[in-house]
């Protein structure tokens, strides 16, 4: 079980990353990643809410027919977004004057319908769970990445704001790595959400299928010694 | 094995309908549990701004609730009054930029002079690191404004410095500072405009009655 549950957790989170080998949520991603900041806090509130569908539909996967299962899910995702919307409003307004754009994305994330088809349908809650923070952290990852890379090249700097956004805490995230920097305007702008995540989805391909010739170069003497 | 009834069409209505009713009363629950802190925490934001632009020693009362109603041609707005000794002596409202990405919502504080007190982005959606300079968690620019009337800036310096005005833009941002410093100026027509019924004045002394600047230019 434990050992099915890490299985699970790394495939969400890199084998099967959600942006970057599944290509989803590319909108989100798009938009969201001018700073590294914004991609992270977009990143950490999907997760939670996914977290939350994907168990809430773990739970109730006995009782729904394969006929309205589409319409079922939408409905308990865009419930439980809802109250978590409506909850951080009042009990973490100003958590909520910084997330609360991203929330009501998150309804729209293909990402959480796609969990709760592929996975949390056909498996427990725990499993489900597990699979929700790999791909959660998956997304996040990919999401403060490429949004630490615009924001180095576009602004020359890293976090910036973060302790505005997440909180003071976090303040020590942010630093300047090219003082002085003129700015790089295309980086911050959509079209450098493309450049990046390109040059991302490259760079990927060239790393899984290094690793994967270094497995196969490995495997192959150990077969051939019998 | 599966019981008959669940492939029957009726017991698909049934299901859906009876997840419909699940997350209807959830949530209607959770508004109602909500709704006095949502409530309270929208009440806390507007006290937060107002007292950004207008400072403690202008007034007495709750401005919040001491409020009267502008058209501003384009719709109409909530001015918030402050008194000190039952004078007002200042009003704050919100003003409304078009921006690069969208509406700037902006709150201004205006003496009973028509001088500015203070003036606050409170809401945009600017491209982050250019045009949301005019957020004064990021800098400074918007305490530009701050002393500035018609009295004692031409008509013809209200425009950012690319224009012939008097304000800065940003290098890769224009179309921002240009929108606040429109809006801006905009809103002291308004007040112009409207003097008397912001100042609670009944039987203005006719001294005290500034020509409206719109009518100068």
């Amino acid at each position: 079980m434990t050992a099915r549950a890490l299985a699970v957790f790394k495939d969400g989170l890199w084998t099967n990353n959600v942006t970057l080998s599944q290509k989803l949520a590319l909108c989100p991603l798009l938009a969201l990643t001018s700073t590294a900041t914004n991609g992270l806090g977009m990143g950490l509130a999907t997760t939670a809410c996914l977290v939350m569908t994907n168990v809430a539909i773990s739970l109730v996967r006995g009782v729904i027919t394969p006929q309205v299962r589409i319409p079922a899910f939408i409905l308990v995702i865009a419930g439980i977004v809802t109250l978590v919307d409506m909850l951080i409003n009042a009990y973490g307004h100003e958590l909520y004057k910084v997330l609360g754009l991203f929330i009501p994305l998150i309804v729209t994330n293909c990402v959480i319908l796609g969990r709760a088809e592929a996975f949390a349908s056909r498996n427990g809650p725990s499993l489900s769970a597990c699979d929700a923070l790999g791909i959660g952290l998956g997304f996040t990852m990919s999401l403060t990445g490429i949004g630490a890379i615009r924001e180095i090249l576009g602004s020359g700097t890293l976090f910036a704001n973060a302790s505005l956004m997440l909180g003071a805490p976090l303040a020590f995230l942010e630093t300047t790595i090219i003082p002085d920097y003129k700015g790089f305007l295309l980086m911050i702008l959509p079209p450098g959400g493309f450049l990046v995540l390109g040059f991302a989805l490259a760079a990927k391909r060239v790393f899984d299928s290094r690793a994967s010739r270094r497995a196969a170069s490995v495997a192959a003497p150990a077969s051939a010694c019998h | 094995m599966m019981a008959t009834y669940r492939t029957a069409p009726w017991f698909q209505g049934v299901l859906l309908g009876g997840f419909c009713l699940v997350a209807s009363v959830a949530l209607a629950y959770g508004t109602k549990l909500t709704a006095p802190a949502i409530e309270q925490a929208a009440r806390d934001d507007l006290n937060a701004s107002l007292e950004q632009v207008i400072p403690a020693s202008l007034r007495t009362n709750d401005m919040a609730s001491d409020t009267v109603t502008l058209d501003t041609g384009a719709g109409k707005t909530l001015a918030y009054r402050a008194r000190s000794g039952g004078k007002v002596t200042a009003v704050a409202y919100r003003v409304v930029g078009k921006g690069y990405g969208g509406d700037i919502v902006i709150v201004m504080g205006v003496a009973a002079s028509g001088e500015i007190l203070g003036v606050r982005v409170i809401q945009h959606s600017e491209t982050p690191g250019l045009g949301d300079k005019v957020d004064v968690r990021k800098t400074d620019w918007i305490k530009a404004f701050t002393g500035l009337s018609f009295a004692n800036t031409p008509l013809s310096q209200w425009a950012v410095k690319k224009d012939g005005g008097r304000f800065d833009q940003f290098s890769g941002a224009t179309i921002t500072p240009r929108a606040v410093v429109k809006a801006i100026k905009d809103g002291l027509d308004l007040f112009a405009a409207n003097r008397h019924a912001l100042l609670d004045e009944t039987d203005p002394p006719a001294a005290a009655i500034a020509p409206s600047p719109r009518s100068l230019s």
